[in-house]
């Protein structure tokens, strides 16, 4: 049985802002009342745990996953990894990451997606992985194209990459994107900007990682992720109102 | 200066776009042969204890349009109140679901079994409930909110008790419709707004 200790409440001030005007579609998507906030619960302190049985060798490999190793997706090819941590600091082993993203020109492989940039036929777009015990994990993939989305009349997406982690609870489930340092489109895009605390934005842009990187092969982006902490403490198995 | 508190501070959220289904639920995108199968289609195995149930029902926004893209996540305890991991858990119940808003119609179906009463640590009895989290294009941090279930006695959860607005206890108890279905539909604003959570 792992740690079932309280879950640390969530700092909602580092989150985006769930209703903002610039990023349409959260008008009409944002609750109007105020969350009610309690303790966590079992129910929240327990989650889903996956095991390594369930990760294929190629899931985190978006350049051969697609085509299961018998052709190459196009574009600039990138390893992307960093360390899942909780708020205590401690690593979270054995966590499921998963990613997807648009291909090298900015489309994704998708019904609702009718850029005008063409479909790689050598990639899919998603890719999965388990934490190791140090709460490390890397993915192979290309790096994504920016591109033009409907919100305001020419609104454009930072090239990204979307991350789903569980955590070992489903209070901490946590669904995030990684941008990368030095896109001008970053400080443009109003997706982004619903984060209203600048240096929490900058915690969502991977930096170039040469000393990771491959010559003649490929670049390296480190992104570290943070997830809820529990609360460390003997004094919480009391009675009601003792 | 006091000492500096050596505590990190989660990654901000995001919103999961419209693509989410490509990341979570690749099949359900179209997208066949990376893995072999959809991870979590359904929170049970045969064999699982205890009343088989169907839970039926949309998201609106808040326009009360019915929204076709939007990606959920189940987890619950077993028809004993265990969740996986504890002990004598029903190995037949993995707890954990994800299903989608159809494209075309918006509504959602999760079978499973029905879950038992679960004990706080303060050795309160919350009553039976299924934990659901929301995510889609729009919703900058995913949303958590729960199922209870009409039959059951609520009068001591402490969840619901905590509801000031007794009227909105109602937006989290799903009611078997008359083909033994039970209806829960989620509400993001407007008189019906789902009650959400912060645990």
């Amino acid at each position: 049985m792992t740690d079932t200790a309280p879950l640390m409440p969530r700092r909602r001030e580092v989150h985006p802002d769930p209703y903002d005007p610039a990023y349409k579609t959260s008008v009409t998507r944002s609750p109007k009342l105020p969350l009610l906030a309690l303790e966590s619960t079992p129910t929240e302190e327990t989650g889903p745990l996956f095991t390594h049985d369930l990760i294929g060798p190629l899931d985190n490999n978006l350049i051969v996953n697609f085509t299961q190793g018998k052709g190459l997706a196009v574009g600039e090819r990138i390893r992307v990894h960093g360390k899942v941590m909780d708020e205590q600091g401690r690593p979270v082993p054995n966590t499921l990451v998963e990613i997807w993203q648009a291909n090298a020109g900015g489309r994704y492989r998708h019904i609702k997606d009718t850029y005008f940039a063409p479909l790689d036929p050598n990639f899919g777009g998603c890719g999965r992985t388990l934490t190791d015990e140090d709460g490390s994990y890397e993915f192979m993939t290309v790096r994504p194209g920016a591109y033009p989305w409907p919100n305001r009349a020419n609104d454009w997406r930072p090239m990204h990459i979307h991350f789903s982690i569980f955590g070992h609870a489903f209070g901490q489930r946590l669904i995030s994107q990684m941008y990368f340092e030095g896109d001008p489109l970053i400080a443009r895009c109003p997706i982004v900007e619903t984060i209203k605390d600048r240096s929490q934005i900058e915690r969502l842009v991977a930096p170039l990682d040469m000393q990771n990187s491959r010559g003649m092969d490929y670049l390296a982006y480190r992104f570290d992720i943070v997830l809820r902490g529990r609360r460390q403490t003997r004094f919480e198995n009391k009675l009601e109102g003792m | 200066m006091p000492q500096p508190l050596d505590i990190l501070v989660e990654t901000p959220s995001q919103t999961a776009g419209p693509y989410v289904h490509i990341g979570c639920i690749p099949s359900f995108a179209g997208i066949d042969g990376i893995y072999p199968q959809d991870l979590a289609e359904s929170p049970i195995a045969d064999g699982a204890k205890g009343e088989i149930i169907t839970i039926s029902g949309s998201i609106y926004d808040g326009t009360g349009w019915a929204m076709r893209d939007a990606m959920f996540e189940s987890w619950q305890a077993d028809a004993a109140g265990r969740y996986p991991g504890m002990d004598g858990a029903d190995p037949k119940v993995s707890g954990f679901c994800r299903f989608a808003a159809d494209k075309d119609s918006g509504e959602y179906t999760l079978r499973t079994v029905k879950p038992g009463a679960v004990q706080t640590r303060q050795g309160q009895w919350m009553a039976p409930h299924i934990s659901i989290w929301i995510v889609a294009r729009g919703i900058n941090v995913g949303l958590s909110t729960r199922i209870y279930f009409a039959e059951d006695d609520h009068s001591a959860d402490p969840l619901l008790s905590r509801i000031e607005h007794r009227p909105r206890v109602d937006t989290l108890i799903a009611v078997k419709d008359d083909q033994g279905i039970y209806r829960q539909d989620f509400h993001l604003q407007g008189d019906l707004e789902t009650v959400f959570l912060d645990l």
